[in-house]
């Protein structure tokens, strides 16, 4: 077993809610979850859609607090850092790309910008050689490029504020099979170039088996079961695993 | 020149001008004439209520008469403001009495103190019509900004969360999004500033004109109106947008998940204004009506009194 990243310990949480009668509810998004990412590895959060995988990965960076339990980055509680420096530490890349309007180098010199760092043309250059895509694009309009071309110039920008962590929400969703494959590749690079501790939600088996180091596979708000990649594909503990490695486990 | 009087009989001979409306109503089936026949009656008995309110306040001219009618103007004003908003919450009534408040105040200062320079500031003559004036439109402004950071902030949620996830606070996150709706709320005023005057000649300056006043005198009133109309504008929607913005956001610079923000379903019908606010509302001072009111504000009806 490597080193834990984040550690979560009895993470409860919960989001109000309207139920038909439009009376408030709560919802609890995430049940007691614990457990533990590891340093420098590739994990790959897996579950139907509705398991709660995303939100798990908004408490990581504080988009969200949970309601209960306990969230540590290298030994700290999440709530004893400095949002803002957790952020940078703790970067986010979602299903959609969502670039803010302008150019790509502005796009990916934001992060930098907030802290009065201004980006240079080297390192703009580097970053997006980075993820693949030519220095060209720099100086191009982000809405002009294509939807694989906006996902990798979001993880340029997630990148130049040099985080440790990498937090991807299904980020191959929107794209075709050669982006998808590309990002996939990028990730694997950053984890082995940048020594990132990545973390990966995903419905696609596929895509776990291809990159993931460890696999926790969640249901209904709670996580079944976690373990190294390869144990769980070949010999998954729980029977919940197995339906849905088989294909039949809905949300 | 001799300023004509329209006596009471003048007034049912105006009934003429209901009489068209009428009959173009029935011949084209409009079935408006139920609409028009209340419309036509609370237009008179509004209207004359108002009328002799203000006699008594011009009669007396008291200043604590003055301040008591602009502060129930601003009651009102902030009221319609909140009324026109797609989404309410506790707070944003006060949101929107703060601000038009602090912009109302302000730019009738300048206007009473500095520029027309009444003495005793509180001539009702001066101050009730020209309060009306910025209120009006500070209430307008209000209205359009406030919704549309609303509309902005729920149409751009990934955008903003992505801000706050490379370390932006929650003000520079929703920046583009207050800009937008900053913009939205002055242009009615900016545009109507570029062709004020030749399509249509504003109404104060008509009514100044009518009562005997020379057009060069009247136009230079109308430039300060005008200028003024668009200082509260923009002190006000800056106010309210700063302040209400925060509504979406916890300490954390986290945005709050939507369904948090889904008030309106049950407040319909039935807003939450404070209790003396809502029975002021309800005796009809200033309609704005269900109907009119839940849409949001046509840009078209702003207008310089």
């Amino acid at each position: 077993m490597g080193e834990a990243k984040f550690e979560l310990d009895e993470v409860t949480l919960k989001r109000p809610g309207r139920n038909a009668a439009g009376d408030v509810t709560t919802t609890i998004i995430l049940n007691r979850i614990t457990t533990s990412f590891l340093k420098g590895k590739i994990t790959a959060v897996l579950g139907p859609s509705g398991s709660g995988k995303s939100s798990l990965l908004r408490l990581l960076n504080r988009l969200e607090d949970p309601a209960s339990g306990r969230i540590t980055l290298d030994g700290q509680d999440l709530k004893s850092l400095n949002i803002f420096i957790l952020r940078r530490r703790v970067g986010m890349v979602w299903q959609l790309p969502t670039l803010f309007p302008g150019t790509v180098l502005e796009n990916i010199s934001y992060g930098p910008r907030l802290r009065g760092i201004s980006l240079s043309r080297a390192r703009s250059q580097e970053l997006i050689l980075m993820v693949g895509l030519g220095p060209e694009l720099l100086d191009r309009r982000a809405d002009s490029l294509s939807i694989g071309q906006q996902q990798r110039v979001s993880m340029a920008r997630t990148l130049a504020n040099e985080p440790e962590v990498l937090l991807l929400d299904e980020p191959t969703s929107a794209l075709d099979p050669t982006a998808a494959a590309n990002i996939l590749h990028l990730m694997v690079d950053l984890k082995i170039r940048l020594g990132l501790t990545i973390i990966f939600v995903t419905h696609l088996l596929d895509q776990a088996r291809q990159v993931a180091d460890e696999v926790i596979f969640m249901h209904h708000g709670e996580i079944v079961e976690s373990a190294p990649a390869r144990q769980f594909f070949t010999a998954p503990q729980d029977p919940r695993s197995r339906l849905f490695l088989s294909g039949q486990l809905e949300g | 020149m001799q300023y004509i009087n329209i006596g009471h009989g003048d007034l049912v001979l105006a009934l003429v001008l209901v009489g068209i409306t009428l009959a173009v109503s029935l011949w084209q089936r409009l079935d408006l004439h139920g609409d028009l026949f209340i419309g036509t009656l609370r237009t008179f008995i509004q209207l004359t209520a108002v009328g002799y309110l203000l006699q008594v306040i011009f009669n007396l001219n008291r200043w604590y008469l003055v301040i008591l009618a602009l502060g129930i103007m601003l009651l009102v004003a902030a009221a319609n403001a909140y009324r026109r908003q797609q989404e309410r919450w506790p707070g944003l009534f006060f949101i929107m009495l703060l601000a038009i408040a602090l912009g109302g105040i302000i730019t009738l200062a300048i206007v009473i103190g500095i520029v027309l320079k009444v003495k005793p500031w509180y001539q009702p003559q001066y101050i009730i019509p020209i309060a009306g004036m910025i209120l009006g439109n500070a209430m307008i402004g209000a209205a359009l900004a406030v919704n549309r950071l609303t509309g902005e902030i729920k149409a751009h949620r990934g955008e903003i969360e992505a801000a706050l996830s490379l370390g932006a606070t929650a003000y520079l996150a929703v920046l583009p999004y207050l800009r937008s709706a900053l913009r939205a709320a002055m242009l009615p005023t900016i545009s109507t500033m570029m062709t004020v005057g030749i399509v249509q000649l504003p109404g104060m300056m008509s009514g100044q004109i009518i009562a005997g006043a020379s057009p060069a005198a009247a136009v230079r009133y109308q430039v300060v109106v005008t200028y003024m109309v668009a200082a509260a504008t923009a002190l006000t929607t800056i106010t309210a947008t700063l302040l209400a913005y925060r509504y979406y956001f916890t300490p954390s610079h986290q945005l709050k998940p939507p369904e948090q923000n889904n008030k309106t379903k049950k407040q319909k019908g039935k807003p939450d204004l404070p209790r003396g606010v809502r029975g002021l509302l309800r005796r009809g001072i200033k309609g704005g009506g269900d109907a009119a009111g839940a849409k949001t504000v046509d840009s078209k009806s702003v207008k310089f009194n």
